[in-house]
């Protein structure tokens, strides 16, 4: 019988965190990677949709306003989804740089960095907001599709159906990641990782913000890319 | 824990994420690129140069999930066992994307030959409803209240 680890150098054999990362780490990665099914099925339930009907509408029409857009003045696809894009890879960056902070103790750039972090949140949030209230101005809503394929003929309300459902499943995300983020402001505030000693709890609320940015590098390729 | 953080750590780290920052922008922007380039050809792109476009985009697609995967969530920096528990299951969607692609185009194949009526109604051209439907509404509103008032 071997007594000690020391020269144990198999990793399932004992004496050793297998995946060498704490517990509450590997649960966020299986959250995500369960979440990663959640959204990976609704957008194949979009493609298989998508592939079994004849037309599609054509999103550089359906998503061509912007906020304070002059009435009569050109249409201009992907001008604000881009804005959005970036507002979101931005924050995304800030959240990195809050998770190293929290690395090195610098407790002021983690303060920093994650106010930056909701506040990208919070206009993202903001612009998809804009974005459903004048889409159901303009008649689209779940079942109600008042644009029609890019061919000119009738379209189902798949296309509507879809559309909200899933950057609402990726905005109700995003407003749970800027819940999150604000207790890890509030807890930083009040030195409560300082007392712990180490800002561990920022690198799982980073993890779920990388994620949120992560869906949405797909849910803007697939609804208004391609 | 085996890391251990200074301010040279402090700096790497910050140059290695400006770094990836302008890879996703960069990315972003070719994406972008292409978009308008099929949006200004107005259809006068050949169908095959559209799926080669929108082809590049999905790849373009992945390489930003990688970076963002690998850098931003860090699991290119965590060991073996780790990164395979994650990337092992996800490969279930090679299956489930090809299958339910499939799936889907089949169905739709299979509708078109043996329900020509249903052929038929998708070949139809239709107006776009929704701003008349809007100007009806406001014109019919006043004059179902007067309506109502006599």
């Amino acid at each position: 019988m071997s007594t000690t680890a020391v020269h144990n150098t198999k990793w399932w054999s004992g004496g050793k965190s297998p995946f060498n990362l704490e517990y509450g780490k590997v649960m966020m990665w299986y959250f995500l990677m369960s979440d990663a099914f959640t959204f990976g099925a609704f957008l194949i339930a979009y493609g298989t949709s998508r592939f079994a009907t004849n037309g599609w509408p054509d999103p550089n029409h359906v998503f061509s306003s912007y906020p304070f857009k002059a009435e009569g003045s050109a249409a201009a696809p992907l001008v604000f989804v881009s804005f959005m894009t970036f507002v979101l890879i931005v924050s995304s960056v800030t959240m990195v740089l809050a998770v190293q902070a929290g690395h090195h103790q610098d407790k002021k750039g983690v303060v920093r960095n994650l106010i930056l972090t909701i506040i990208g949140g919070a206009i993202f949030l903001g612009c998809q907001a804009w974005e459903w209230t004048h889409l159901h101005a303009e008649g689209a809503w779940w079942g109600l599709n008042p644009f029609t394929n890019a061919d000119g003929t009738h379209a189902t309300t798949n296309f509507t159906n879809f559309f909200f459902t899933i950057t609402g499943f990726h905005g109700f995300h995003v407003f749970s990641g800027v819940i999150i983020n604000i207790v890890m402001l509030i807890m930083t505030l009040n030195n409560t990782f300082e007392k712990k000693g180490h800002y561990l709890m920022i690198e799982k609320a980073g993890l779920y913000w990388h994620f949120v940015d992560l869906v949405w590098v797909f849910v803007f390729t697939l609804f208004y890319l391609v | 824990m085996s890391h251990s953080y200074n301010a040279e750590t402090y700096a790497a780290a910050k140059k290695e994420i400006w770094k990836i920052t302008w890879i996703l922008s960069a990315l972003t922007i070719v994406e972008l690129a292409m978009g308008f380039w099929m949006y200004f050809s107005h259809g006068t792109m050949s169908s095959s140069m559209v799926m080669f476009l929108k082809g590049t985009i999905l790849i373009l697609m992945m390489v930003k999930a990688f970076y963002i995967v690998s850098y931003f969530m860090h699991l290119k920096h965590e060991i073996k066992n780790m990164i395979m528990t994650i990337v092992v299951p996800l490969l279930l969607f090679v299956w489930f994307i090809t299958s339910f692609l499939y799936e889907g185009n089949s169905y739709k194949s299979l509708k078109n030959r043996y329900d020509k009526h249903l052929q038929e109604q998708t070949t139809i051209k239709v107006e776009e409803k929704h701003h008349s439907e809007a100007e009806h509404e406001k014109t019919a509103e006043p004059a179902t209240e007067e309506s109502s008032h006599h």
